[in-house]
């Protein structure tokens, strides 16, 4: 078992002409929650997205929990992984969208019981029990058959993480969580996810939450234009930031 | 005051149809339920059904086809709609029925390998395959661009959500695409199926005895079209309002989800403005 779940080395990702991630390379150690600033453009979201091939990159290597993601090496060579083999990856992390994505055809049970049944080939039943508790455990274990649009926002997303958690993944994925919330309900999200933070879940967080930032996460990464400025423990670099680009960042939204 | 004038209208387009006797109704109730007819009918179903099954399949296929990302396999889609619905219906019907002058002999099989089917055309295609083929094969052009739109209307995010969670490709198109592209699929194909069931009549050419041949040949008869053109026109009204009431359970079927507050049913509106709510 290797000690870091996510390991980054010179990540590149290009859109056309559009360089959008130039050589990432970071880590992220087991139970490590690792949140990711900067303004929007700066390649946060894609990065994140990189981690479980939802985007090919066209350079460099990224691995979780010690495997190649979307690839296979052999003699130096990089070979694209099946669509069976990058699905089986997939499924071993999490992911939480900025605009929650459900199923709108599903109930909230629905949603949380399709992969683990359909995936994870687990019975009905269990997946059921999972569900439950899931549910249970972000407060929504009286909206169990209710159809994401007579959710709101904030219960949707709760969903969605339960949604992500039934797979029993190592890592989670959060793009921007919040952005698309009223600012009321954006609490209820944030406390699930400083929950989940707690039991141990190791985290990577797109976040504009500078508050949530500093006191869940154990590492702070500022991104710009596609390269990682600066990283440390989040006090030090949103209090006593090192580049003028993180300082002039912090001081329009602090 | 616009009720009003809608009922004085129609009362008065009832008279007419009640008291010209150029309507010949007693004509009308004398055929309509003629054992000619009901076969007619009954093989208007079974082509429209059959179509429209063989149709949405074709169109699935061919919409997948499109939106490859393969240049050859999107082309061929592309150029089989364009064809079928460049020309018209009435005309592929009619190369379906003459297909023993194009290719007097027919080989159905393996690609240069050994034959499966074999024979002169006109045993092979017999006249209600001919008519199969043309309706079915156009109908599949049309259905494609229905799906394709279906496809096309479920966001992005809904894919990489169900991607994310580890489901394959044809997972995420049974369990997540297909539900929701229903509902967008479905009036279309409802419309289709009820085209279908009236294009049916044009079957008629190739003298094949469906519904409107079969009336035709009894007013070739009696020389009184106008009767059994009404017969012919009652039956092809049943069986619409037939699928009128399929339509409407499929489509609550695949709209969960999608509405907050249950919209009050056609019988509720009745009720309401029969007890003078509005």
């Amino acid at each position: 078992m290797s000690e870091l779940m996510v390991q980054a080395e010179g990540v590149c990702k290009r859109f056309g002409r559009l360089e959008v991630l130039k050589g990432i390379s970071l880590q992220v150690a087991r139970g490590e929650v690792m949140c990711m600033l900067g303004p929007s453009g700066s390649g946060k979201s894609t990065f994140l997205r990189c981690i479980n091939h939802l985007e090919k990159i066209n350079a460099g290597r990224l691995y979780v929990d010690g495997e190649l993601v979307g690839y296979r090496e052999t003699d130096g060579k990089l070979h694209e992984l099946n669509e069976r083999e990058v699905a089986r990856n997939r499924a071993k992390i999490g992911m939480v969208f900025q605009h929650f994505n459900l199923f709108p055809h599903m109930t909230a049970t629905e949603n949380v019981t399709l992969a683990p049944m359909r995936v994870l080939k687990i019975s009905r039943n269990e997946a059921r029990e999972r569900a439950r508790d899931l549910l249970n455990r972000v407060g929504l274990g009286d909206k169990l058959d209710s159809y994401p649009v007579a959710l709101s926002g904030g219960q949707q997303q709760r969903v969605a993480i339960a949604r992500a958690l039934a797979m029993q993944p190592k890592l989670m994925l959060f793009d921007e969580p919040t952005s698309a919330l009223d600012p009321e309900l954006v609490g209820d999200v944030l406390d699930a996810m400083r929950q989940l933070a707690r039991d141990g879940m190791t985290m990577i967080v797109v976040t504009h939450e500078m508050g949530f930032a500093r006191e869940v996460a154990d590492t702070a990464v500022f991104m710009d234009e596609g390269v990682v400025v600066e990283s440390g423990p989040p006090r030090e670099v949103l209090a006593n930031p090192q580049h003028e680009r993180t300082k002039l960042f912090l001081s329009k939204v602090l | 005051m616009a009720a009003a004038i809608v009922l004085l209208i129609a009362a008065s387009f009832i008279r007419s149809i009640v008291t010209n006797k150029n309507f010949y109704w007693h004509i009308v109730g004398q055929y309509l339920f003629d054992s000619r007819v009901l076969h007619g009918a009954l093989v208007t179903i079974e082509l429209t059904f059959l179509s429209m099954v063989i149709g949405i399949l074709l169109g699935i296929v061919l919409a997948v086809m499109r939106l490859s990302p393969n240049p050859i396999v999107s082309g061929a889609s592309w150029l089989y709609i364009w064809f079928f619905r460049g020309t018209p219906l009435l005309v592929q019907i009619l190369f379906w029925y003459d297909i023993a002058d194009l290719f007097p002999t027919i080989s159905i099989g393996i690609p240069f390998g050994p034959a499966l089917i074999h024979g002169h055309a006109n045993s092979v295609v017999t006249p209600f395959l001919a008519a199969l083929l043309a309706l079915a094969l156009n109908e599949g052009a049309y259905m494609a661009e229905i799906v394709r739109a279906g496809f096309i209307s479920v966001p992005e995010g809904q894919t990489e959500a169900a991607q994310s969670l580890g489901l394959s490709r044809l997972q995420t198109m049974r369990q997540i695409v297909l539900p929701q592209a229903m509902r967008v699929i479905i009036p279309p194909t409802g419309n289709e199926t009820i085209s279908m069931l009236k294009n049916t009549s044009l079957i008629s050419v190739t003298a094949y005895a469906e519904l409107l041949f079969a009336t035709q040949e009894i007013s070739d008869v009696n020389f009184r079209p106008i009767p059994l053109l009404l017969v012919a026109s009652i039956w092809y009204l049943v069986m619409t309002s037939v699928l009128y009431v399929g339509q409407y359970f499929i489509e609550r079927r695949f709209g969960r989800g999608f509405s907050r507050a249950e919209r009050a049913t056609m019988r509720e509106r009745w009720l309401a403005f029969g007890s003078g709510r509005k």
